[in-house]
């Protein structure tokens, strides 16, 4: 289940709390988000849209612990994560999230297998168990006769692809995409997508979604918009598939 | 390469006018100076101008314990004693021309005129790598016989002193006893000498410094910028590194291992052609017959390439570990 109403219980996996971010610009203050208010469960699915600059992205980062909130709180897992410190919180990163981003931002110089691999070196596991952890996650992106490429040597919706398994490589408690299919085409597009449905479908995962393109969200099981700096529901998506 | 322990005695006017034989004795006689011995700088030419190496007429009676770094058999010193034209070659020089001993070698005079003729006699060689074998050695009392004018006068004299600490009493004890005379002298450690002779031939070192210098702090502003423009180059990376979890220290330790890495390849791939370019012996023709890349050197020349690439991957390491990923993220 999904809410925006803050009253949702406290079983709820991510749960933000009177969540605000102002950013000063000169003299001025834009308040980007004011007391928003969210809460998804496990193996949820949620697009959020929005015009440009409505502050989607801040709020993923909020979310992903990438950036503080001026006010408001954030708890996953029962871990309240703005109250962390800086290296607690990169270790909390390393350990929860996985961030998909719209420019791909593979690492040019090591393969798709070595970018994959990237998350795991962090954690205490054998090159043998990486190793096969990468071949999981390639293999369910589709990509498993890929691995000694070189980003320049794959299309973009491949190179997404390889961002997704980066992304899951390590397990993480969710997924955060921002306009993951923003540069691809229709078909790699609707590819990407297909494979975050199965995710959520048949990995059990949770997957926050922005996007622009209304087609991209109704792949989620509810469409949520940013509207003067809170979440406002939409007519409910197509129904979970 | 200079003796710790040997002083050099030179007129005061300068280094090509000379001093009298008689200064040897007065010399001797001083308390603390253990040895005395003497030289004369030749100049000639063998064959062409470029086959440039120093010739000395030295004396035959002490010369030779006076450097023991300099070795030659007993046989051919005793065969070179025989010998009024008698030379002793460094091996470097012997094998420059592919001479052998019992060749007789032609030297035009350029101060001393005339067409000099020497037999090889005997070979030395360095006990250290650094010692020069480029010299040529005749014998003194030959040189004062034939040479037209002026007899009776060493280019310098090098005298071993018993105590090396005592060397600057001794400097200033010996140019005062000679003080107020027709000729003064003006002494000096050996060191402090062979310093003052590359000085005169061009201020070579001063050279060599100031243009490794110039050369030094370039390569740090290069190699400085490179970096920082590798590190806003890969600003995204370096943020999705960071987004994944990898702590602002292992940026930092990222961005500084690779300049130190950059940095020693470099240093090594120049520290390696220096020491190919020397290993055949010196580059300058006899000029600075010291070329000599030593081992310390080697050490101190990659010490100072770990030190460039510290110095230059400083600021970009820390301006990339203070990133922040929102920031760098959104910047295209
Ligand atoms: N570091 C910052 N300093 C000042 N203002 C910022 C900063 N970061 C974001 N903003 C402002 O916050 C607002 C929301 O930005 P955000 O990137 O979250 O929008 P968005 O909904 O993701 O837009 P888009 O659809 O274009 O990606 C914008 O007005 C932006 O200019
Ligand atoms: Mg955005």
């Amino acid at each position: 289940m999904v809410s925006i109403d803050g009253r949702a219980d406290s079983k709820s996996l991510i749960r933000a709390r009177g969540l605000g971010k102002t950013y000063r610009r000169g003299g001025e203050q834009i308040h980007v988000l004011q007391g928003l208010n969210l809460d998804v469960d496990a193996s949820d699915f949620v697009a959020f849209m929005g015009p440009s600059g409505s502050g989607k992205t801040t709020l993923l980062n909020l979310l992903g612990g990438l950036d503080v909130p001026s006010e408001g709180s954030v708890t996953v897992a029962g871990d309240e994560i703005t109250r962390m410190s800086g290296a607690k919180l990169t270790a909390w990163r390393a350990r929860h999230v996985g961030f998909v981003f719209q420019m791909y931002n593979l690492i040019p110089v090591l393969t798709a297998f070595q970018n994959v691999e990237l998350p795991l070196l962090l954690t205490g596991l054998s090159k043998a168990e990486r190793r096969s952890h990468v071949e999981t996650a390639l293999a369910v992106v589709g990509l498993d006769d890929r691995m000694r490429h070189y980003p320049r040597q794959l299309s973009g919706g491949q190179e997404q692809r390889v961002g997704i398994a980066r992304a899951i490589v390590a397990d993480p408690t969710f997924l955060l995409c921002d306009e993951p299919t923003g540069d691809l085409d229709r078909k790699s597009a609707d590819e990407v997508l297909d494979l975050l449905d199965r995710l959520v479908r048949d990995h059990g995962k949770t997957v926050l979604l922005v996007t622009h393109d209304p087609r991209a969200a109704e792949h989620a099981r509810l469409i949520l918009h940013l509207e003067k700096g809170v979440l406002v529901e939409s007519v409910t998506a197509s129904p979970p598939r | 390469m200079a003796g710790v322990d040997r002083l050099v005695v030179l007129n005061r006017v300068s280094i090509i006018q000379p001093l009298p034989l008689a200064y040897r004795d007065r010399l001797a006689k001083i308390p603390g100076v253990t040895k005395v011995t003497f030289a004369n700088w030749f100049g000639g030419v063998y064959q062409d101008e470029r086959n440039f190496f120093p010739q000395f007429a030295i004396d035959r009676e002490h010369y030779r314990e006076m450097y023991p770094e300099f070795v030659v058999p007993d046989d051919q010193w005793q065969a070179f004693l025989g010998d009024k034209e008698g030379a002793i070659v460094g091996e470097a020089l012997l094998e420059r021309f592919k001479w052998k001993i019992g060749d007789r070698i032609p030297i035009k005079g350029a101060i001393f005129p005339g067409n000099w003729e020497f037999n090889i006699r005997g070979v030395y060689r360095g006990r250290r790598p650094q010692d020069d074998t480029t010299q040529f050695w005749f014998r003194w009392d030959y040189f004062d016989e034939r040479k037209p004018f002026t007899k009776g006068v060493v280019g310098w004299y090098v005298i071993r002193i018993a105590k090396p600490d005592d060397a600057v009493r001794l400097v200033k004890v010996i140019d005062e006893q000679f003080a107020n005379s027709p000729t003064e002298t003006k002494t000096d450690t050996e060191k402090a000498f062979a310093a003052s002779f590359v000085k005169q031939m061009g201020n070579i070192q001063l050279l060599i410094m100031s243009v490794g210098s110039v050369v030094f702090f370039t390569l740090l502003l290069v190699t400085g910028n490179t970096m920082a423009i590798a590190v806003r180059e890969r600003t995204r990376e370096l943020a999705v590194l960071k987004a994944v979890g990898f702590r602002d220290g292992f940026v930092l330790a990222l961005v500084l291992v690779e300049t130190m890495a950059v940095a020693v390849v470099g240093g090594g791939l120049g520290l390696a052609l220096a020491k190919l370019f020397t290993l055949r012996g010196d580059p300058t023709g006899g000029l600075l017959p010291f070329f000599y890349v030593s081992p310390p050197s080697i050490a101190v020349g990659l010490g100072l390439a770990l030190a460039v690439g510290l110095a230059a991957g400083f600021l970009p390491a820390v301006s990339a570990s203070r990133l922040r990923v929102v920031d760098a993220l959104r910047r295209i």
